[in-house]
């Protein structure tokens, strides 16, 4: 037992329903109590879908247990046969169908349908939802797909987007146009936008792109054994990763194709003497495995920032993050459990997170600014317009999304030269956010008394020093103060004074 | 004195005979967890803990609507593969969750632990834990146990399944009171309580409490009113601790409002000139709030799809008040001894839906378009696709709409959908169909 009160991923089925409803023609039968319908919302909701997802539901109750709720199955599965003719239907169970053991695949394989039915088989209180995508897509595979001859033209196909991803619909749309400029045709898409008459002739590709690992290795892997199909290693976000991909594609191709880097922004914004302040921005890194080892480049060879945390909430990640984490210096933080993410946050009082929503909030509480650069999703990532994060466009977008949180350079050195302007108040944030500021320092239940009460219980702040630690701008107050702190306990003060700030100060100057 | 609470313009036959269709499908409403949302916010020394699985959690966390507070007043104890195996285990397991939990929330005075689906069918005893742990942290903690689980609530049964949780656990009063019963937000509470002491009701209790501290007691002198129509099981419970129920349509609309609050004074032998004195300009601001929105209402046929369990009181409100026509009025299930009032208020006319079978009840909808059709969030935005208005119904539970200072905001928010298509009428697309 494990007390959580904010989870990264939902549950395994919740990852077959982001396969089910990315897809087209497929339906699935949860067998599951009523409450589980909730997760319809996720899809119309935060995806503004504008259908039901494709989920039959048997919504078992307390008074079916041990009675009917077989024959429940067997007829939602007949009703959802009969209503919505898909050309193949997945089965499984719901955590407390798990639990009733009714073998969904076994009465669903009973109907004799005309159609293929596939059981999955996802263990829900041992794993989690991008397992359950990447489950129920390699099912999928494995009953839909033969082997055939390649198509003509050199082609591969798109492996992973699903419903509900992080920027999936963008990056599917800028990876289809690089690989067009690579001379390579896009065979399928899957598992979002694919039927399963389209995943019967994935194996007519000559490779897979495997754009996210989290939901498509599964797949991949048994392609490349079963079919013969290789897939590619490196998932293009950023620029040099965009360019090992071109590399890597034109090796499985043997061709030699140059995509134009005409549009791509980011090298010389990020080299205009105007990002000149994004010098050695302390970055903590926190989301899936995919897009925090993404980011990391991104950050430290793309933007100059000093990664000062790195890590991810999905476990079958952990080691390639670990090995990441260890060559930057850092020992990565896996965990699915927000308040050690927040602890880890706190302790590194960066000027900048790259997280999930759930990092936004937390950065929201401490004060400090946060770009999203993965899921879990809310529904402000799913912006009207395109905004893929893979490939040069999404290296234009990520360069614009990390830098608006930002206080900006100029406006930086301003604050520290007026910092008692009442109008240009420290608290009041990027000006460019307007009224919509990082409101933290005001709203806030307790802004201030971490101030007074010195996080380190061995040293008091003497009044003067209080002051002067208040006039330093709110963004890098914390990392002074706790550098302050530091040095006064290494020293042996126990008072700590305008003095002892200032040589603190010259002490961390970097 | 003892006026009955209905009106002389009760329609000759109203709703409580008609027949009700019946249905056993795929249903597509939330479980009873979903009522910690509000509960938590309303008991602010309460912590609600889910025994459940990971399902369990994410549904909090969605229909939270991912609003992350610095650390909510509830969580989930994620039920692991080994806690499966052996249930002594399982038990050890909660006691050590709950001593962690209480050790870090010295705020916490009363401990809810909430059964689910998994709990359930494991037969993992809550109310021997609940007994136990009440032993351990008594008298600081109070220690309960309900189920909120899918199997067995439906929505905001969860409310009614953690009020009823309490109520054997009042103490003992003869006293004579009124008792509400219903979680509110905190303004519209006081807006009741300022009410019901104008018109000179001098002991009103309110279940459930803010905070543990409250002097709640329960007996034969307690006469009760429920404020919501989902608490038949809390009223059953009150009932066989002696209290006596207050029977009215439910408080919401001017003329919904006026009969609760007759109901209530009648039963405290409230003078007519008193009560004329205390309701008539609230009613009368009620009545012009309600106008306002009524325009936009006036006329357009509705369609309700079952999930708050309020949809009996609320078509009674806007067929009455704001001169809307009920094509289908599906509730999650019927209680019609406490929705009678209501029934009764309404015209024959409209289907009466009892449980759900999801698609053939959209079918129904599709065939009916209704101007404005009432659903859950996992319909709305589908059929909103297929050109049809909606109000999602969570909105029902979550905003500030009894009494009558709210009703004009009720009515506001019926019309809100139709407004807002009035405006965007230049964006429809051309065939009345999404664009997709
Ligand atoms: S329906 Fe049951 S398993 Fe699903 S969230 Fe509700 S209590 Fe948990």
């Amino acid at each position: 037992m494990k007390l959580t009160v904010w989870t990264y991923e939902g549950p395994p089925h919740v990852g077959a329903m982001r396969v089910a409803t990315g897809m087209k023609g497929l339906h699935y039968v949860l067998h599951a109590p009523q409450g589980d319908t909730y997760a319809d919302l996720l899809f119309t909701m935060i995806e503004r879908r504008d259908h039901r997802p494709p989920v039959t539901y048997t919504t078992f109750q307390a008074r079916d247990l041990g009675a009917d709720t077989a024959d429940l199955f067997k007829d939602a599965c007949r009703d959802a046969w009969e209503r919505f003719r898909p050309e193949a239907i997945i089965v499984g169970a719901s955590c407390t169908a798990e639990l009733i053991q009714d073998d969904p695949g076994g009465m669903a394989a009973a109907l004799d349908l005309p159609i293929p039915v596939i059981p999955l088989d996802l263990p829900s209180y041992q794993r989690k939802e991008n397992f359950g995508a990447d489950e129920t897509f390699l099912q999928i595979v494995r009953h839909l797909a033969k082997p055939m001859a390649r198509t003509e033209r050199i082609s591969c196909n798109i492996i992973g987007p699903t419903g509900l991803g992080f920027r999936h619909r963008d990056d599917v749309e800028e990876l289809t146009g690089l690989l067009f400029e690579l001379g390579v045709a896009v065979n399928v898409v899957a598992p979002l936008g694919a039927s399963p008459s389209d995943v019967a002739r994935l194996g007519a590709a000559h490779f897979n792109v495997l754009l996210y690992p989290e939901t498509g290795e599964g797949a991949c892997r048994w392609m490349q054994r079963e079919l013969g199909l290789p897939f590619t290693k490196t998932v293009p976000i950023g620029v040099s990763a965009t360019r090992d991909f071109i590399r890597e594609v034109n090796g499985l191709t043997e061709m030699d194709a140059s995509p134009d880097e005409g549009r791509l922004r980011l090298p010389w914004y990020s080299r205009s003497v105007d990002s000149t302040y994004l010098t050695g921005k302390r970055v903590f890194i926190f989301g899936d495995g995919t897009h925090a080892a993404a980011a990391a480049r991104i950050a430290s060879e793309e933007m100059g920032f000093a990664v000062v945390g790195l890590g991810c909430y999905n476990r079958e990640f952990a080691r390639p993050i670990r090995a990441l984490a260890k060559s930057m210096g850092l020992e990565a933080l896996v965990t699915d459990d927000y308040l050690e993410v927040e602890a880890a946050i706190q302790e590194a009082q960066p000027e900048l997170i790259l997280g999930t929503q759930m990092e936004r909030h937390i950065g929201k509480r401490l004060g400090i600014p946060c770009a999203v650069i993965s899921a879990p999703v809310h529904v402000q990532d799913f912006p009207a317009r395109r905004s893929p994060q893979v490939g040069f466009e999404g290296a234009n977008v990520i360069f614009d999304t990390w830098v608006h949180p930002l206080v900006m350079g100029l406006e930086e050195h301003l604050l520290h030269m007026f910092r008692d302007d009442f109008e240009f108040r420290d608290e009041a944030g990027p000006s460019h956010h307007g009224g919509h500021a990082p409101r933290a320092m005001d709203a806030a239940p307790e802004p201030e008394p971490a101030l007074a009460a010195a996080v380190n219980d061995n040293v008091t702040w003497l009044a003067d020093a209080e002051k002067e630690l208040r006039k330093i701008p709110f963004f890098v107050r914390g990392k002074a103060r706790r550098n302050t702190e530091k040095f006064a306990v290494e020293r042996g003060v126990s008072a700590i004074s305008v003095e002892t700030l200032y040589e603190a100060k010259a002490h961390y100057a970097r | 004195m003892n006026r009955p609470f209905t009106l002389s313009d009760a329609p000759a036959k109203g709703c409580r005979e008609a027949p009700v269709l019946k249905e056993r499908g795929q249903r597509e409403v939330f479980c009873g967890l979903t009522g910690i949302i509000w509960l938590h916010r309303k008991m602010q020394d309460a912590f609600f803990l889910v025994v459940g699985s990971r399902t369990c959690a994410h549904l909090l966390q969605s229909a939270a609507g991912v609003m992350i507070f610095a650390e909510p007043r509830f969580g989930t104890a994620i039920l692991e593969e080994k806690d499966l195996a052996g249930l002594a285990d399982a038990h050890d397991e909660l006691d050590r969750e709950v001593e962690r939990l209480l050790a870090r929330r010295p705020d916490i005075r009363r401990l809810f632990l909430v059964g689910s689906c998994p709990s359930e069918v494991i037969k993992l005893d809550l109310s021997r834990a609940a007994e136990r742990l009440t032993r351990k942290y008594a008298p600081h903690v109070a220690v309960l146990n309900y189920s909120g689980s899918g199997i067995e609530t439906t929505f905001t049964q969860g409310e009614d399944a953690c009020l009823e949780s309490m109520v054997p656990v009042l103490p003992e009063s003869p006293e004579r009171q009124l008792l509400l019963v219903g979680a509110l937000p905190d303004v519209v509470e006081d807006q009741a309580l300022s009410l019901l002491s104008a018109l000179g009701i001098e002991t009103v209790r309110v279940l459930p409490s803010r905070r543990a501290d409250a002097p709640l007691a329960v007996g034969e002198g307690t006469v009760f009113a429920l404020t919501q129509p989902f608490l038949g099981e809390t009223a059953a419970a009150l009932e066989r601790r002696g209290a006596r129920r207050i029977d009215a349509p439910f408080p919401f609309g001017e003329e919904g409002t006026t009969l609760w609050l007759r109901a209530v004074a009648a039963e405290f032998g409230v003078s007519e000139e008193r009560f004329e004195a205390v309701t008539a300009a609230p009613r009368a601001r009620a009545r012009l709030a309600v106008a306002a929105a009524a325009e936009t209402l006036e006329g357009r046929s509705i369609f309700f799809f079952p999930d708050s369990q309020l949809e009996i009181p609320l078509a009674r409100f806007l067929t009455r008040e704001c001169g809307m026509r009920a094509i289908e009025i599906g509730a999650p299930y019927i209680h019609k001894g406490l929705v009678g009032p209501d029934l009764d208020l309404i015209e024959e006319g409209p289907l009466l839906s009892e449980g759900q079978d999801v698609d053939k009840q959209l079918d129904r909808a599709r065939a009916a378009r209704a101007d404005l059709t009432v659903c859950g969030l996992g319909l709305a935005n589908p059929l909103e696709a297929e050109g049809l208005a909606t109000k999602w119904a969570i909105e029902l539970v979550f905003t500030p709409v009894h009494f009558y200072e709210q009703a004009g905001d009720l009515a506001a928010l019926f019309a809100r959908p139709l407004r807002r298509r009035e405006m965007l009428k230049a964006l429809a697309p051309a065939t009345g169909e999404a664009a997709g």
